[in-house]
């Protein structure tokens, strides 16, 4: 591995936990600058990735990388160079917000002043310049998922990796946190993220792998993935229930491109959705409701695995 | 970290040796430095009651219950009035507590309430400089606590020998001699109720029958060697024999040597223990 560019190099990356292989032979190179996302259900084996990566979980096999060095070997000389936003908050709620920064900064060995700084210029790219001296306790689930991403940012970090960065935060708090994702992309800082959620990871990934049972099920971008493995739209129908078995036998003779019988839904995948339901109306058909969108992330899954990412 | 990335590309590049990362002891001290800032906020609180105990047990059994034992003759004291004789005890007695106090309920809470070790795990310190940080710390506590209660023990006039000032590390010792090893054992422990053993069948006949309250010849025959074999019997007795003046260099030697083994000891399990609970 020579290219300067690739931070981290996992080829076979295994993890195992007795019996159980969590991690099952991975292959995935991160690029300098890009936003990388592992998607997939819980239990994929997506935050076992990201605590090999994070060099606090050694791997029971395979070839792991980061940033040139041997994560088993060199755990402190990489860890200072990563910034860390875990899936549980690990704040100290007894501490203010400050506080918490100039612990976390001394950790990095940075000097108080230097930190100071920061934490004015962090504070407020959060949003957080106003609750500085409060206690973290009483803070908000989502002020408090900002205030870990200010924290990893101390230490200005060549790779940020966040596990599961908007699970348990309500719509508003979400799009906030996004919002700051995005910025920090934009200046260029490499981000590595594990979500179940496909809205987050087309907003915000650049490429990403999708992951299954402990392997990768497929590769590439948001687009190339929805337009490999899936249609340009798709007809959603619910029906009475009674009917909705019926009514999944009837559809099959509109030989759609793929269905998918779920247990409150039927999927249609065509190329144009209107032009769809006019034909399911012209099989004696009538949804309760019918609704026509573009392809996400979330139809790729299903196809790749037969399952929804959230359940 | 807008202007650090470009330049990070320049002189960073994937296949840099690592550089010497900073000594383990430096490492140590920041995570020292966490515990202490969040001392803060509790201390006042702390030094009231290691002030508040001394004064306490000095004065009901020292006082009160020794102006009894005193009518009795202080033969089996090795001559001296029951207060001299109590005070190094229960200094000893007092590190231990401290040692305990300070390697169960906070190393559990690091892990599983408060996760505090999961978040400097992220960090560039490894599982055996968080294990030394609050060594330290546990150190500090010890040596505070210690200091007061040897105040305390002055004011009640309860020191005979100027070489009771040695008694100050040695009793720190005694704590650590505890906090090593139970402290490797709280970071494998999953629920706050195994301390609770810790408390009953460990700390409290300790306390008890180690010598701090009465020698250990008056206990029965069969159970002179266990007490002796405690380490808080070897606390005691190197505490009381510089508090009264009447320390040998053997018996020094033996005490000091067998509370260091048991200390290092705890170090070294821990650093393993230490590893397996947070490097999953």
């Amino acid at each position: 591995m020579t290219d300067p560019d690739v931070l981290i190099h996992a080829r076979g990356l295994t993890k195992r936990f007795g019996k159980f292989t969590a991690v099952d032979g991975i292959d995935f190179d991160l690029r300098r600058g890009e936003a990388f996302g592992f998607l997939g259900p819980n239990g994929a084996g997506k935050s076992s990735t990201m605590r090999m990566i994070g060099c606090v979980s050694p791997p029971s096999g395979g070839e792991l990388t980061i940033l040139g060095l041997d994560p088993v070997a060199d755990g402190p000389a990489i860890r200072a160079r990563l910034g860390v936003v875990p899936q549980e908050d690990t704040l100290d709620v007894e501490l203010t917000v400050r506080e918490n920064l100039l612990i976390y900064g001394r950790y990095f060995g940075l000097p108080r002043d230097v930190i100071s700084e920061r934490t004015d210029r962090l504070l407020e790219f959060v949003q957080l310049s106003d609750r500085g001296a409060d206690q973290v306790e009483p803070l908000s689930g989502g002020l408090k998922r900002r205030l870990t991403i200010a924290r990893s940012l101390i230490s200005e970090p060549e790779i940020l990796l966040l596990d599961e960065p908007t699970t348990g935060l309500d719509p508003q708090a979400r799009h906030v946190v996004w919002d700051r994702l995005f910025r920090l992309k934009q200046r260029g800082v490499t981000l590595v993220l594990t979500t179940h959620y496909m809205d987050e990871a087309e907003q915000l990934c650049d490429r990403l792998v999708v992951m299954d049972r402990g392997k990768i099920a497929a590769a590439g971008s948001p687009r190339e993935l929805i337009e490999q493995y899936s249609t340009a739209e798709v007809l959603e129908l619910r029906f009475d229930p009674r009917e909705h078995d019926q009514a999944a036998e009837k559809l099959a003779d509109l030989r759609a491109q793929r269905m998918e019988v779920l247990a409150d839904r039927i999927l249609l995948y065509i190329p144009n959705g209107d032009t769809a339901l006019t034909a399911v109306r012209g099989l004696g058909l009538e949804p309760l409701t019918s609704l026509v969108r573009r392809s996400t992330l979330e139809d790729v899954f299903l196809r790749l695995t037969g399952r929804q990412l959230e359940d | 970290m807008a202007s650090r990335a470009p330049a990070a590309r320049e002189t960073r590049g994937a296949g840099t040796e690592p550089p010497s990362p900073p000594s383990s002891f430096s490492f140590a001290v920041r995570e020292f430095r966490y515990w202490t800032t969040n001392y803060r906020r509790t201390w006042r609180g702390s030094i009231y009651s290691s002030v508040l105990n001394p004064v306490l047990y000095l004065g009901s059994i020292g006082i009160g219950l020794g102006s009894l034992v005193n009518k009795h003759g202080s033969a089996s004291l090795g001559g001296v009035r029951y207060l001299v004789f109590l005070a190094p005890g229960l200094l000893a007695a007092a590190a231990m507590e401290t040692g305990i106090g300070e390697s169960t309920y906070p190393v559990l809470g690091s892990v599983k309430w408060r996760r505090t070790y999961y978040a400097a795990g992220s960090t560039p310190l490894r599982p055996s400089d968080l294990f030394h940080g609050h060594l330290l710390f546990t150190a500090m506590r010890l040596v505070m606590n210690c200091a007061v209660f040897m105040a305390v023990m002055a004011a009640f006039g309860a020191v005979q020998s100027p070489w009771v000032l040695a008694a100050l590390p040695v009793a720190v010792l005694t704590g650590l001699a505890f906090a090593t090893p139970i402290e490797a054992w709280a970071i494998t422990v999953m629920k706050d109720t195994s301390f609770a053993m810790i408390f009953r069948f460990g700390m409290i006949p300790l306390f008890l029958f180690s010598g701090t309250f009465f020698p250990v010849s008056q206990l029965p025959g069969w159970a002179q060697p266990i007490a002796y074999a405690t380490p808080l019997w070897h606390g005691v007795a190197l505490c009381r024999s510089l508090s009264l003046g009447t320390a040998t260099i053997g018996g020094t030697l033996i005490h000091v040597g067998y509370l260091a083994a048991l200390a290092a000891a705890g170090i070294v399990v821990g650093d393993r223990t230490y590893r397996r609970r947070l490097y999953v």
